[in-house]
């Protein structure tokens, strides 16, 4: 059993062995199969790690895909002492997709951080600074095997460590406690919510009466920009483009539609079709990188060169915690494949990519991001104002010079 | 209020006792004055009343420097700790950081135009577009060095500068030629270079200039020439124009006609924008910069 799992993922079996190995590996504890480096210390020791489903895209084969219908619970016990449940939680709300949005993802985690801190109490012979930190290790491992982990939720994760080990030793648990509480909760206020506001005072004034602005999928902050907008007496009409798998383009249309603002709904295969009569495109972003590239839900660098090819102006909205120091000119070398069975459709009673497993020659892509290089975007508001694509590495020497 | 009439009144006669000044170095030291003969009792009501004048300046002259100008010199002086018990001690060191800008500022067109013209090479034919004066000094400097070249100016109607420009050039003994403004694609081909002035450069790196730019900057981006922009640090403004109608009103139309005409489509525009795309490199007294690193400097400036 062992030897198959290990070649499980080169391997592509029939799908009833596949399944046979994934009941049968409940009951043995599995084994780390030959993953990423990263896994090796004290954290591999009691996180287990997720298999990879289903054939992987060569190009792609650098990236984990897991399968929604094997969230890592059920392969793996793990018992409370190691991982507290309040991540358990939000690890399962992470991989069922239950709990989906940079900025969503980034509050969860933060709440259940401060759950977290609520709960620990410091073992004796051990400094809070550093013992908390130890503890947080493999919860973060946790959760990025249920989903990897965003940008955002990256910069979030950076800033506790460091408030936690800046802890001064003589203070005492309840005191630190609290203090880290406040941190989170001045953070998420700040860098989230009163950004929020910033971003939407400034893109407001981009606004015209009379605007045709477009906006894909579903981003908070995009959705925020335009009812305060709309609360503002400004008049203007939005178009929102959707694309499959994910259809989150109907919870902005939904939003948006209940707010009272005039709306049209169309696939992401009619977008030069309706570029003409777009005045102006706002998108969201999952992180900026420190190149000028926007990394975004996949589709959006589709949008941004089209609307470049009809001379529209383009607008990220975007709050500088998502912005981080990585580099990347592709969208191979870092991205997330999602559970490939979601592209699967039944239509007229007929499920055609049913037995995709069994066809050597298919495989089923389902990529989560891309980059838009800068020359596409023609401006990004941040909460320390609108700048060109270009200035990001600015913004981070800023903020790196505040710290 | 009889001080912004002073104030208009101090403005209009820099302008008249030297026609060669920039507009924004006028204004400044018209604020400076104001600055000096200002009776307010806190440091609240000082800056409250120096915002008050930028305002009135702008209505009189509706250039975008002058905005941006007034902006910095207010930001520069109020940069200091301000923490002296006594009124009038701080605002004597808010005098003094005043007469402080305005030296700077004062020296920034001997700056760029010691810059620039090491760009012009012997033999080079330039497209300029009507009448700036940092342009001249460039090409002031270019011809004290001993450069032969010639010099194409646009008529740029409807004030007809580029014939004031091709003036002043000839007085320089360089020679000149004045084309129309809708010669601009037939001489392209021509030119070695363009070199403009800006009224104000944005956020973005773009520029505004007078109307006319960014036609020739398109043609000379079609041609693969060279397009060049000369301007002091002071006209930095902190706008970000997406395209010509992101603009405001307040500068693409003279202040008169502001008050006077309700129907502003039936005006001409006296500037348009000129998007980072067109242009190849900006000189200006903080050196010599790609329009990506305008953003930056303005970082620097407001923040």
């Amino acid at each position: 059993k062992k030897q198959h799992k290990k070649n499980k993922k080169d391997d592509r079996g029939p799908p009833e062995k596949e399944k046979e190995k994934e009941k049968a590996s409940v009951l043995a504890p599995s084994k780390p199969a030959t993953q990423s480096p990263a896994h090796k210390g004290t954290a591999s020791k009691y996180v287990p790690l997720r298999s990879d489903y289903g054939y992987k895209v060569s190009l792609f084969s650098h990236l984990h895909q897991y399968s929604r219908k094997n969230p890592p619970t059920q392969q793996i016990s793990i018992p409370a002492t190691v991982i507290h449940p309040s991540i358990v939680r939000l690890g399962l709300q992470y991989s069922q997709g239950i709990i989906a949005g940079s900025n969503a993802r980034s509050v969860a985690l933060l709440h259940a951080f401060k759950q977290v801190i609520q709960d620990y109490s410091t073992p004796p012979n051990e400094e809070l600074s550093r013992d908390l930190v130890n503890k947080l290790s493999p919860y973060i491992s946790f959760l990025s095997q249920c989903r990897p982990l965003s940008a955002s939720m990256g910069n979030a994760i950076k800033y506790i460590k460091k408030e936690i080990s800046n802890i001064p030793s003589q203070c005492k648990e309840e005191e630190a406690k609290r203090r880290l509480q406040e941190c989170i909760d001045s953070y998420i206020n700040e860098k989230i919510i009163l950004a929020s506001e910033a971003i939407s005072k400034y893109a407001i004034e981009k606004i015209s009466d009379g605007d045709v602005i477009l906006v894909y999928g579903c981003s908070s902050l995009v959705n925020h920009i335009l009812c305060e907008a709309f609360e503002k007496q400004r008049k203007f009409r939005v178009i929102v483009v959707d694309s499959r798998p994910r259809l989150e383009g109907r919870e902005a249309l939904r939003r948006l539609v209940k707010k009272g603002i005039r709306c049209t709904y169309v696939l992401i295969s009619a977008l030069s079709y309706i570029l003409p009569e777009v005045s102006k495109v706002f998108l969201g972003a999952h992180a900026l990188l420190a190149n000028g590239y926007v990394m975004s839900r996949v589709g959006t660098s589709q949008i941004a060169l089209v609307a470049k090819a009809y001379n529209v102006p383009v607008l990220v909205c975007c709050e500088t915690y998502k912005f981080c120091e990585r580099v990347q000119t592709d969208s191979f070398e870092s991205n997330e494949l999602d559970d490939p069975d979601d592209l699967i459709v039944t239509r007229n009673g007929k499920t055609h990519l049913e037995n995709w497993q069994t066809v050597k020659s298919l495989g089923l892509l389902n990529l989560v991001y891309d980059v838009t290089p800068p020359d596409f975007v023609d401006l990004v508001i941040t909460d320390l104002g609108m700048i060109p694509c270009t200035s990001v590495p600015v913004v981070l020497r800023v903020k790196n010079v505040d710290q | 209020l009889d001080e912004h009439l002073c104030l208009v009144e101090y403005f209009r006669a820099q302008i008249r006792e030297d026609p060669d000044v920039a507009s924004a170095v006028a204004a400044i030291r018209s604020l400076l004055e104001f600055l000096k003969r200002d009776q307010s009792e806190t440091i609240l009501g000082l800056r409250e009343n120096m915002t008050k004048a930028i305002h009135r300046l702008e209505e009189t002259d509706s250039s975008v420097a002058v905005s941006s100008g007034g902006e910095l010199f207010l930001r520069f002086i109020s940069l200091t700790s301000l923490e002296h018990p006594d009124l009038s001690q701080c605002k004597n060191v808010m005098i003094e950081r005043g007469e402080l800008f305005l030296k700077k500022i004062s020296l920034s067109r001997g700056k760029v135009g010691k810059l620039c013209h090491t760009f012009i090479k012997d033999g080079a034919k330039i497209l300029t577009h009507s009448s700036s004066r940092v342009v001249l000094k460039v090409l002031e400097n270019a011809a004290a060095d001993n450069k032969r070249f010639t010099v194409y100016v646009t008529e740029s109607q409807p004030d007809s500068a580029g014939k004031h420009m091709a003036q002043k050039l000839g007085k320089l003994n360089i020679p000149v030629m004045v084309v129309l403004d809708a010669a601009v694609g037939y001489i392209m081909e021509k030119v070695d270079l363009v070199i403009v002035g800006a009224e104000g450069v944005v956020e973005s790196g773009g520029v505004i200039n007078k109307i006319g730019t960014y036609q020739m900057a398109v043609c000379s981006k079609a041609h693969n020439k060279p397009f060049y922009v000369v301007s002091e640090s002071f006209k930095f403004v902190r706008l970000y124009p997406l395209n010509q109608q992101d603009v405001p009103d307040r500068f693409k139309y003279k202040a008169d006609i502001l008050k006077t005409v309700k129907d502003l489509n039936q005006e001409h525009p006296m500037i348009d924008y000129t998007p980072p795309s067109l242009i190849t490199l900006l000189f200006t007294d903080l050196g010599v910069l790609t329009p990506s690193a305008v953003s930056d400097e303005l970082i620097k400036l407001y923040l």
